[in-house]
């Protein structure tokens, strides 16, 4: 006889308002039904409502952990529309943005994941180290989470020396703090026992269900979009971090090296920055589709675009990684003990506001 | 007892239908560079436990319902904080066919801390304000007005003429219990 007990839409492990069904046959999980819709605010049909240069601002509001990123793929996608070239030095100050919040979400999550197996201490820990990154960005844009410096056609804000040197220090702090914490999150006993061999995704599964991001690399799976090159990722040559055990220790591994790639990026970044124009002036309005995708902190994101040659798109579509990656989770959760749901769902990383808009 | 409370309210934080940006300022709160233990400010998972909400994100359709419950859930005297415009009034997704607006319609707001998303300073502030509301509701041991049932509706379509908007009734109707 099974049992159903509802995790959520409030539980203290979650941060977010998602409901999961659980159905227990004693501690174990059989099955796992979940029902969304707790943030859903019809994001995509207000994006019509609004003017495309607007809705720059607008997107960015889909997640405040990743803003930087979604505002730089809508833009990069009216671009391709427009056909507007971004000049190379915007090219440049986008990664470096992106890159910080690929750090700034991967220390949040490793936080969450301390917090969700009861490490209250390793979670002050990163989301102290958290705050240099916050400071690296409210210096170089003035604001904290919502950057709002990328615009169509490039970006609106310069980085100068003094910022530039304000940020190399903090990324020098960063790696120290977070090289011994990561430390601990890979070696400690005790958090080992509560993340090796637990929710388990196997390569192929990880494969037929489309998962993305570090869920995939993870289980193995080379994948990461900023390969492709979009932005300025061409020139600064990317290695993906690849685990094969598809646990929730090699999701976490994944984020703890991550962390450390995207300093190592933004200091080459720094270092080939080019001298040119910040933006270019554009006329007229969107017309005809596109598609773009681009690499998130939490895996690929897939923007479409149909636009009628009126100052409104006629059609916005987001396909968020978090989206992408709930059915590996459901897969993940199945046969575990319910103390470990908790622990596996933060390993995966999931933005419930993303995938409901 | 009065003194106690006021000095360490504790926190649930509700989130509604927000973007994410207020909610990880307001965990940056809880973290050491903010921290707002220093003001005796806990951080809590169940609102059985809660003397302050803290509500970030507009409500829509869906969850009006879970934050009423959770309100109701909460001991009395209570008071409910208000981070972001979001939650004032429906910020930036005012416009979404779901959304019912600010958290106003659903629950009685003490305190707003206005800002897209705030700082956590003036997060913290507004917590600190609350708490004082708190104390002031013990004091003068003030209830808190019966709680009412609410019915909601979809928001009427728009009327054309912004005369017959403002006489139109609001989207949420309040029924007495
Ligand atoms: S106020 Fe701004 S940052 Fe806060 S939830 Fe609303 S849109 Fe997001």
């Amino acid at each position: 006889m099974s049992t159903i007990v509802p995790f959520g839409p409030q539980h203290p492990v979650l941060p977010e308002p998602i409901q999961l069904c659980l159905e227990l046959e004693d501690e174990r999980v059989v099955s796992v039904i979940p029902v969304v819709g707790y943030v859903h605010r019809g994001l995509e049909k207000i994006a019509e409502k609004k003017d495309f240069i607007q809705d720059t601002y607008l997107i960015e509001r889909i997640c405040g952990i990743c803003s930087f990123m979604h505002s730089m793929s809508y833009c990069m996608g009216i671009e391709e529309l427009m056909s507007i070239p971004v000049p190379p030095r915007a090219l440049y100050l986008r990664v470096i943005w992106a890159e910080l919040h690929r750090i700034h979400s991967h220390l949040l999550a490793l936080g969450l994941l301390a917090d969700a197996f009861g490490f209250e201490n390793l979670f002050m820990q990163y989301w102290k180290s958290r705050e240099r990154i916050m400071d690296a960005m409210e210096c170089t844009t003035g604001g904290r989470v919502m950057l709002s410096s990328c615009c169509i056609g490039g970006v609106r804000r310069d980085i100068d020396e003094n910022q530039k040197k304000f940020v190399l220090d903090q990324l020098k702090e960063v790696e120290k703090e977070v090289t011994s914490l990561n430390r601990t999150m890979m070696e400690d006993y005790s958090v080992k026992q509560r993340t090796v061999g637990i929710g388990v995704l196997s390569k192929e599964a990880a494969y037929a269900q489309g998962a993305v991001g570090p869920t995939a690399r993870g289980s193995g799976l080379v994948m990461d979009h900023r390969m492709s090159g979009y932005a300025a990722y061409r020139e600064l040559a990317i290695e993906p971090v690849v685990e094969t055990a598809g646990d929730c220790y090699a999701r976490t591994m994944v984020r703890c090296r991550e962390v450390m790639q995207s300093i190592d990026l933004i200091r080459r970044a720094f270092a080939q920055l080019p001298d040119s124009e910040l933006k270019t002036p554009f006329k007229g309005n969107p017309s005809g589709e596109a598609v773009i995708r681009c690499e998130q902190p939490r895996g690929e994101v897939l923007y479409y675009f149909r636009g009628n040659g009126t100052d409104k798109l006629e059609r916005l579509r987001v396909r968020t990684p978090t989206f992408a990656n709930i059915p590996a989770m459901l897969t993940m959760v199945q046969n575990c003990q319910l103390p470990d749901v908790g622990v596996i769902i933060i390993s995966v990383d999931p933005c419930v506001s993303c995938t409901e808009r | 007892m009065t003194k106690a409370t006021a000095k360490a309210p504790w926190v649930v934080h509700v989130n509604c239908n927000s973007c994410n940006g207020c909610d990880i300022e307001f965990l940056a709160c809880l973290t050491p560079m903010y921290d707002a233990e220093r003001f005796g400010v806990l951080h809590i998972g169940t609102p059985k436990h809660a003397d302050i909400m803290v509500v970030t994100g507009s409500v829509n359709n869906r969850n009006a319902r879970v934050l009423r419950n959770l309100y109701e859930q909460m001991p009395s005297p209570k008071v409910v904080v208000a981070m972001g415009v979001c939650p004032a009034t429906g910020g930036i997704f005012a416009d979404g066919y779901n959304v019912i607006g600010g958290a106003e319609k659903v629950v009685p707001v003490d305190v707003f801390v206005p800002g897209c998303p705030p700082r956590p300073e003036a997060m913290l502030d507004g917590i600190l304000e609350g708490a004082k509301i708190l104390a002031g509701k013990r004091q003068n041991s003030v209830t808190v007005k019966p709680v009412r049932r609410i019915k909601i509706v979809r928001p009427a379509a728009p009327a054309a003429d912004p005369a017959a908007a403002a006489a139109a009734p609001a989207p949420v109707k309040e029924e007495a219990k």
